[in-house]
């Protein structure tokens, strides 16, 4: 097993409406799902997100799609109309859950997008 | 009744969109020879409050303010060749809306378009507000409801050229089309389902045409600067082919679908519109062609008894201001300046304070994030902080403060920027369907506005 970010595995987008965001992450190869429905989970993101408060978090499974979609409850100040960050529709969140270690089999590896670093790939 | 697929192109997804976007659009519905439709999607969430914030000071404005230069470039060929056109760019005044319309043909030099104008989203009126949320005395900008596909189908099977309307549903500006074209039953929710998430996948214009996707070396899109928004070709049985015209830029994969299919979604089982309940979880995304990706397995059930509603209201002000710091201990410098503020501005409320280039879009707006990062060295800082109250004076005192950091607060700040603006609040509640009357009428010159 090899520590990666997220993001070498999966991609996504946030969307929000009202004080809900959701964040999409989808395989990058269908051989990469499993690991995003068993490493994914909803503790593992509400650990994530801790400083935003999320009041309920599910992570909904999309085997046929190969992909995921994660549903924050209460995590946006209150949401565009009210959060006071510059980033009031909370955009940018997906880039915080697709910074989450994975743990991936060696074989694998040939599968995962980005650069290939041995030196960097372990980082938690 | 056709059964031969409908073309559905996208030429905004959002108020502010790139005008230049419909022509290549046109162009290639034109190309296609076969029936195709425009459509234009310029309604988020707050852009109607601010629609009819316009419309009080002007009686002739509440529509989109840039509805010319979407449709100018467009109009002509899109009359001459039998493309319909449908947007909720009517916003706040869409009457206000078809007389521009009306207007620019004229200038044009065109024949004077058949314009159907959409009503019965408006439920701001005493009529509906017992229906409305209780406001506590704060006072109602907007209420409107989200209409469904029906009266945008109407309008098109009696030969609407044009079809301006204000809140619709996103994908209903898809659903209205296909079901004049399909003459789908009102309870055919398989193909009333496909047809909205073929609309999900428009509504944000190029967001699946490789819009808003980018991130270079892992999610690399050629011609970002010259991007193809999204036709989608619908079929009898609801489901679609995404693609974008041959030659525009952006890119249209698997990968590129599957984020916009999921965009906004929360229970994928239970996509809610006014038109269908829309579930995916059983839908398959192919890439069945350079460009060309297929969605299919979409699957409907019963639309819902009650329709989603808006109600925006007036809630106070926002204040904001900027102050950068750069060089040996800049971040020092405005993590201090970010304390001298929250003395100075205590008890107005809660006070944000970012460090721009140290920590300031994932954090939280009580401070957390911040407090959690250790303070560190960086060198080319720009401290921002904002607060929200009721009352115009109290938070224009954070723009005050801030500019008094010019010869009160830490060495070396510059580039004092400070902003105050009204807010609008939004609230949602369900409205029974009986309570609302959409249709459409015929825009005539001599109406009233």
């Amino acid at each position: 097993m090899i520590t990666v970010p997220l993001w070498r595995v999966a991609h996504g987008r946030t969307g929000d409406k009202g004080n809900r965001s959701n964040i999409s992450v989808i395989a990058w190869h269908p051989a990469l799902y499993p690991l995003l429905a068993e490493q994914i989970t909803a503790p593992v993101v509400a650990a994530c997100f801790a400083h935003r408060r999320p009041s309920h978090v599910q992570c909904h499974l999309l085997p046929n799609l190969h992909a995921m979609n994660v549903v924050l409850d209460e995590v946006l100040d209150g949401g565009v109309n009210d959060a006071l960050n510059l980033d009031s529709h909370g955009k940018a969140l997906s880039f915080l859950l697709l910074d989450l270690p994975l743990q991936v089999p060696a074989t694998l590896l040939p599968l995962l997008r980005g650069p290939n670093t041995t030196d960097n790939g372990d980082t938690p | 009744m056709h059964t031969t697929p409908l073309l559905v192109g996208c030429a905004a997804g959002f108020s502010g969109d790139r005008t230049d976007a419909a022509a290549p659009v046109v162009q290639a519905l034109v190309a296609s020879g076969g029936p195709a439709v425009l459509i234009f999607e310029t309604l988020a969430e707050r852009t109607l409050a601010l629609a009819q914030l316009a419309r009080r000071a002007d009686p002739d404005a509440g529509y989109e303010p840039l509805l010319v230069a979407m449709l100018a470039p467009v109009l002509g060929d899109c009359l001459r060749h039998g493309v319909p056109i449908v947007g909720n760019f009517g916003a706040a005044n869409p009457a206000g809306a078809a007389r521009r319309i009306t207007a620019l043909a004229r200038e044009l030099g065109l024949p004077l378009p058949r314009i159907a104008v959409v009503h019965g989203d408006d439920v701001s009126g005493p009529e509906h507000r017992h229906l409305l949320p209780q406001m506590h005395g704060r006072a109602i900008v907007s209420a409107n409801a989200y209409l469904g596909a029906e009266a945008i189908a109407q309008a098109l099977r009696a030969g609407a050229q044009i079809v301006v309307a204000g809140r619709v549903a996103d994908p209903s500006l898809t659903v209205g089309p296909a079901l004049a074209h399909f003459g789908w039953a009102a309870d055919d929710w398989q193909a009333l389902a496909g047809a909205t998430m073929a609309g999900h996948l428009l509504e944000c214009g190029a967001q699946v045409s490789g819009g808003y996707y980018a991130d270079p070396g892992l999610k690399d899109v050629p011609g970002l600067a010259q991007l193809g928004y999204p036709i989608a070709e619908i079929h009898a049985d609801g489901h679609c082919i995404v693609g974008k015209p041959a030659g525009s830029g952006g890119r249209v994969d698997e990968h590129t679908v599957k984020e916009q299919l999921l965009y906004e979604v929360h229970d994928p089982a239970a996509y809610l519109t006014p038109d269908v309940v829309a579930d995916i979880s059983q839908a398959h995304v192919d890439e069945i062609g350079p460009d060309r990706v297929r969605l299919r397995g979409v699957r409907g059930h019963a639309r819902p008894a009650t329709l989603k509603a808006n109600v925006c209201f007036e809630s106070g002000w926002l204040a904001e201001g900027e102050i950068s710091y750069a060089g040996p201990r800049a971040e020092a410098r405005a993590r201090l300046a970010a304390d001298i503020l929250r003395q100075r501005l205590a008890g107005l409320g809660p006070l944000r304070a970012d460090l721009i280039g140290v920590a300031s879009v994932f954090g939280d707006d009580a401070g957390r994030w911040l407090a959690a990062t250790p303070a560190g060295d960086a060198q080319d800082v720009r401290l921002r902080v904002a607060l929200r109250h009721a009352e115009r004076a109290s938070a224009e005192r954070l723009n005050r403060e801030v500019t008094a950091l010019y010869t009160c607060g830490p060495a070396g700040g510059g580039g004092v920027r400070t902003a105050l603006r009204p807010t609008l609040g939004t609230v949602s509640c369900l409205l029974p369907r009986e309570a609302l009357h959409a249709g459409f009428i015929w825009f005539t010159e001599g109406a009233a506005p």
